[in-house]
């Protein structure tokens, strides 16, 4: 087994076993999961390749131990989610809910993320290097997402703690009902939601970005990037507003 | 949840491909839609002034050759009919709308799933493998088609709530997701003279869409009024004999994915149902954006 480059920067410092390969072309997906649950620390595997996923769902889903997944291809829903401490990187493009509810580790998608990617992510960090699709970080409750293109609408809709950084631009209603996310966007964006504002960068946050960007990966200068964060005004009910925000 | 196929060869060496590539397409998405499923296929028209129609008997057990006389003794014109099981493709040179009046008095147990020069169509109930052995749909040949697999969540499983449904001729329409005023477009076709069949909400947005047509509006123009109209959820797909065209809501809940290569072009809600084409590595593969319209011709 040829060896293989370790997906995120957070894996750097692994043991270099040899990996394990599959392919689902020819192993059913409930195999490599649950070789993955069961059988991988016992036998003193951490690194697992993954080939021919084929949109598949669920692929490394619940993971709680410091594996180096890399998946050569497109997956399907939820690759990833609830991880804890592995490293899995997509050579590919993923469906909806790609890192949902993750809650360490890093998750590397080298294509784009389709709909609700890094939903509700507790913590870890979510890369996608192309364009994240709508609701990208809902719910967010304190990982970090890097998105190296676009994101949808509705992007960081209701994100209660974590970083989110947009390198290029934002659609409608983007951090619509923030709590205490933070968002970082160079780009352009269509619309903010209800609630969201931009703020004068300080030096947290360049250093917030500086970190995260070179977690990713991504050349960019994080002068270029602006601070989008909750105005706080929905956090009392206010009577006389008339349901208008 | 409902799984939706769709896919356009440019290639002309691949018509006769059509149906086999489709089928692994259409079985891929049996997870999203196990309760029914049925595809319109596109192939070379017709000649003038001849018209064809989709036949389906259901468990009626029609005589074909026995309706097909009876028929030329009504409607005193040239027919044609072939039958694969409990579904036939009628060919006439009649006016269609005469053929479908007679069949509608005196053939009760016969549904009338299409009509045109170029369409074909097929639906059922039970699991999409199953429908798709049961009418061969792994020869069909053609330019294009549009497929459906359907997990019901607001009106009954039956042969005539599955999708495709059509309106008019050569055109069709599948819908993933639901929408809230069907009712209410309804009321306003109606009036109109527009008949329904079912009480199922894809039907008022299939029915709207060709009316727009009727009144003079190419289709991309229609699924820009549709967005006036039509509330709720969705991500359609629509075909007709000279074009396939996908549209997702401004919210884009129900999902889709596009496959792109100089010989085709393939739709479907998941990468899974796209994976087994011919050169998929080497597509260009990307997520129609919400509330735009994607449309391919022939």
């Amino acid at each position: 087994m040829a060896s293989v480059k370790a997906g995120g920067a957070h894996s750097a410092s692994r043991e270099d076993t040899a990996a394990v390969e599959f392919d689902l072309a020819q192993t059913p997906l409930r195999e490599v999961n649950r070789f993955l649950h069961r059988d991988a620390r016992s036998k003193g595997v951490s690194r697992v390749r993954i080939l021919n996923p084929d949109g598949a769902h669920s692929i490394a889903c619940g993971l709680t131990s410091a594996f180096d997944i890399e998946i050569y291809g497109h997956v399907g829903y939820y690759v990833g989610g609830m991880n804890q401490h592995a490293s899995i990187t997509v050579h590919g493009n993923a469906g909806p809910g790609a890192g949902e509810n993750m809650m360490s580790g890093t998750i590397r998608i080298d294509g784009f993320a389709s709909m609700g990617a890094g939903a509700s992510a507790h913590g870890g960090c979510l890369i996608i290097h192309g364009d994240a699709s709508l609701r990208c970080g809902i719910s967010l409750k304190g990982g970090d997402i890097v998105v190296g293109g676009s994101v949808g609408s509705f992007s960081a809709f209701m994100a209660q703690a974590g970083r989110i950084v947009i390198c290029g631009d934002a659609s409608d209603a983007l951090g619509d009902s923030l709590y205490e996310a933070v968002i970082y966007l160079r780009g352009k964006v269509r619309s903010l939601g209800a609630d969201a504002r931009f703020e004068p960068m300080q030096p947290a946050d360049l250093a917030s970005v500086t970190e995260l960007l070179d977690v990713a990966g991504f050349k960019h200068d994080p002068k270029e990037f602006q601070r989008i964060a909750s105005a706080k005004s929905l956090y009392h009910w206010n009577a006389d507003a008339n349901q208008e925000y | 949840m409902c799984g939706i196929v769709g896919l356009l060869v440019k290639n002309p060496a691949w018509r006769d491909r059509l149906g086999e590539l489709m089928v692994p397409m259409l079985i891929g998405m049996s997870s999203r839609g196990p309760d029914s499923a049925g595809l319109a296929v596109f192939s070379e028209p017709v000649p003038n002034p001849q018209h064809k129609l989709s036949l389906y008997s259901g468990s009626a057990g029609v005589d074909w050759s026995q309706l097909l006389e009876r028929l030329a003794a009504a409607v005193e014109y040239q027919h044609h009919l072939t039958a694969i099981a409990n579904h036939a493709v009628l060919t006439t040179v009649a006016d269609p709308q005469t053929v479908v009046d007679w069949l509608t008095a005196n053939t009760p147990a016969v549904h009338v799933l299409s009509v045109g020069r170029s369409i074909d169509l097929y639906k059922d109930t039970g699991a999409p493998a199953a429908i798709a052995e049961r009418y061969s749909f792994n020869r069909l040949r053609g330019t294009h088609l549009v497929g459906h697999t359907r997990m019901a969540t607001e009106s009954a499983v039956t042969p005539a709530h599955a999708h495709p449904f059509t309106a008019g001729h050569d055109f069709c329409l599948v819908h993933n997701g639901s929408l809230s005023n069907p009712h209410l477009v309804r009321r306003k076709l109606e009036p109109l003279g527009i008949r329904f069949v079912t009480d199922n909400d894809t039907e008022a947005a299939c029915r709207f869409f060709e009316w727009r047509m009727r009144e003079g509006d190419d289709l991309v123009t229609a699924v820009h009024r549709g967005f006036e109209e039509l509330d709720g959820f969705f991500t359609f797909l629509m075909g007709t004999d000279e074009e396939l065209l996908v549209v997702r809501d401004w919210f884009a809940c129900k999902p889709a994915v596009v496959a792109e290569t100089d010989d085709y072009v393939a739709i479907a809600s998941e990468f899974r149902s796209l994976a087994h084409l011919p050169g998929i590595k080497h597509a260009s593969v990307f997520e129609p954006k919400p509330a735009e319209v994607y449309s391919w011709r022939v």
